[in-house]
């Protein structure tokens, strides 16, 4: 009887995590955060559009501006929001993933039924990303069913593909800090442990990442002419190691089609411009950097985890 | 086929580093029969049970279940082999029947007849009350036995038991050794018990094997390990009389050794050369010695164990 005839086994091992994760606590909890201050502010953005509407005839992919735009009294955008938020979602999702299933000593019994060991780790990863999706698919038909209510404004067809493309980045953008807590997960015995040091890279990215970028640009960055040009655009290279200003800047450019470049820009360059509005794929190519490179975070971390999980004994 | 070994290890060696978990383990076990693996704790048992559901590679020698090899093909073996391991944990947040239903998807069960196995596995270890109740209310006991319902679940050829009896009360392990003899006499499971528990386990067991410090230091039915011991025989007796009257009736036996106050109290320990057993026992009874109770004190599989357990350790000091 050889192996190759059963089913693979991870989508058994991801349809559970799915449900648990969706009758979980955690995930209605998150639910209402999110939908709470995305009612808040995509209602406010929606005020600040509407009050300067009549001036502003012709503003290309009106719809989308919901997204990107803040106004009185909620301080941050939709899509800042989600820059930092997402993170939550993806460490609340996978930093018990392997480490709850040694504190429940379920894993020499999971492991013992007919699957592979890489299902269990594939199987919750994709499971985990099915949630994500869900969330994320939840969250922008709730805040566009907001916006047209409150704009009278349906979205164009070109619209909601800008928008179907920025929800597939949002979701390689927390799968990547899934991948990442689930390595932890992995790593350190004890989920709480785990939990930490998610939330403190998060934190420490969010909070300092930008700070940090500056610091070590002005430092580093040569004396003598240009050198303020020099210092900015090591500024940007530095900033870009976090995934949180790469997903603010495929963010930016996918939701907003008069984006022409996310990095440093002289006015020289500016001269005689023509302000036309870019396709999704030219806006796509903006930012194809950007999108590759979380997919190739989201990759390695994965990766990372799935190595560490192979190596490991199964006894604790 | 049905000649071969359902369970076969040859020269298997687990090393961790430079610590030797298992040391050249030899084993056969055949169609329907019941094996203890009886050791200490850390005598490597849970190590050699990894090896042979492919869980743990190792490190020499081979191994086969069913007759295929674990490293080869895992999923087939796992699809065969129920397995119990030790202090088995289950899902706190899902039900009993959840928990075993999860069991059964892994296994690609047919979702009805799997229904059908966890209602009656359920009520066959005696939790069909508590089986829709979540698995973190559960006590240690009600753990291990959803742990069996969750082994038979597959319907197993070959269950693999890591302490069965551990952390169940004393009712709950007589049922599960009954529950044990049932599968092997009715349905010819192969059965590899792992236990540090001998009395517990030893009234199940066609064979046993003493495990120490990674390498079996004696196999083969109980009895066979009694009179296999180069020792002589140690006679229990409790009799109508005192010391006096024994001594009086032994006179003339060859092969007496001692006679002193047994372990337990109010019995006497005849020890005696193992050819002259039966010489001595005669020589009771034709003495009048009135014999309320004799057996033979070395026939206790933990008498056995700890004579062995005895004779490695001093050999590793």
């Amino acid at each position: 009887m050889p192996d190759e005839r059963m089913p693979p086994g991870w989508p058994i091992v991801a349809r559970k995590e799915f449900t648990d994760h969706l009758y979980s606590g955690r995930f209605v909890a998150l639910l209402a955060v999110l939908s709470l201050a995305g009612a808040g502010a995509v209602f406010a953005a929606s005020t600040g559009i509407r009050s300067v509407a009549p001036q502003t005839v012709g503003i290309p992919a009106l719809f989308l501006r919901l997204f990107t735009v803040s106004a009185d009294p909620v301080p941050f955008a939709l899509v800042v929001f989600i820059a930092f938020l997402g993170p939550l979602l993806g460490i609340m999702f996978g930093f018990d993933a392997i480490s709850g299933e040694r504190n429940q000593r379920t894993l020499p019994r999971l492991v013992a039924q007919p699957i592979h060991r890489d299902d269990v780790i594939n199987g919750k990863f994709v499971g985990g990303l099915g949630i994500v999706t869900v969330v994320f698919v939840a969250l922008t038909l709730f805040v566009a069913g907001i916006g047209i209510f409150r704009l009278g404004v349906v979205p164009t067809p070109a619209e909601l593909a800008r928008l179907s493309v920025w929800v597939l980045a949002a979701i390689v953008y927390v799968g990547f800090w899934l991948a990442l807590a689930m390595l932890f997960s992995v790593v350190v015995r004890r989920s709480s442990t785990s939990a930490l040091i998610g939330v403190s890279i998060w934190l420490g990215l969010a909070l300092f990442g930008n700070l940090a970028a500056r610091l070590v640009a002005r430092l580093l960055a040569p004396s003598g002419p240009g050198a303020a040009l020099a210092e900015a655009r090591l500024e940007t290279l530095l900033a870009r190691i976090s995934p949180m200003t790469l997903f603010s800047e495929a963010s930016s450019a996918l939701l907003d089609p008069t984006v022409r470049t996310t990095g440093v820009v002289t006015l020289a360059q500016l001269d005689r411009a023509i302000i036309s509005n870019l396709s999704l794929v030219q806006s796509l190519a903006v930012v194809w950097p950007q999108v590759v490179t979380l997919v190739a975070y989201t990759v390695i971390c994965f990766g990372l985890a799935y190595w560490a999980f192979m190596r490991q004994e199964v006894r604790a | 086929m049905s000649d071969e070994p359902v369970i076969s290890a040859r020269g298997l060696t687990k090393r961790y580093g430079d610590t030797v978990a298992v040391d050249g383990l030899d084993l056969e076990i055949g169609r329907g029969e019941v094996f203890g693996l009886l050791g200490p704790n850390g005598a490597g048992k849970t190590t050699t049970i990894l090896m042979l559901l492919g869980l743990t590679e190792p490190t020499e020698g081979t191994v086969r279940v069913l007759g295929l090899d674990p490293a080869r093909n895992p999923l087939a073996i796992k699809r065969r082999v129920g397995y119990l391991p030790d202090a088995v944990g289950f899902y706190e947040g899902l039900t009993g029947r959840e928990n075993l239903r999860y069991t059964a998807r892994l296994n690609r069960m047919d979702p009805d007849e799997a229904e059908a196995r966890i209602d009656m596995l359920v009520d066959r270890v005696g939790l069909a009350d508590a089986a829709d109740r979540p698995a973190g209310t559960y006590s240690r006991g009600m753990l291990q036995r959803l742990g069996i319902a969750d082994a038979l679940v597959k319907d197993p050829d070959v269950l693999i038991l890591d302490e069965p009896t551990a952390a169940i009360d004393p009712e709950g392990v007589s049922e599960m050794l009954d529950l044990i003899r049932t599968l092997a006499t009715e349905q010819g499971v192969t059965q590899l018990i792992s236990s540090h528990h001998l009395q517990q386990v030893q009234e199940v067991c066609d064979r046993v094997a003493i495990f120490v410090s990674g390498r079996i230091v004696a196999s083969g039915t109980t009895h066979e390990l009694a009179v296999g011991g180069a020792g002589p025989e140690r006679l229990e007796l409790r009799i109508d009389g005192g010391r006096d009257d024994l001594v009086r009736a032994l006179e003339g036996v060859p092969g007496i050794d001692d006679i002193r106050p047994g372990r337990r109290p109010g019995s006497w320990e005849v020890v005696v050369a193992r050819e002259h057993a039966g010489d001595a026992v005669r020589a009771l009874a034709a003495g009048g010695v009135e014999i309320l109770e004799l057996r033979r004190a070395s026939e206790e599989l933990d008498e056995i164990y700890r004579r062995y357990f005895q004779e490695v350790t001093t050999h590793a000091g």
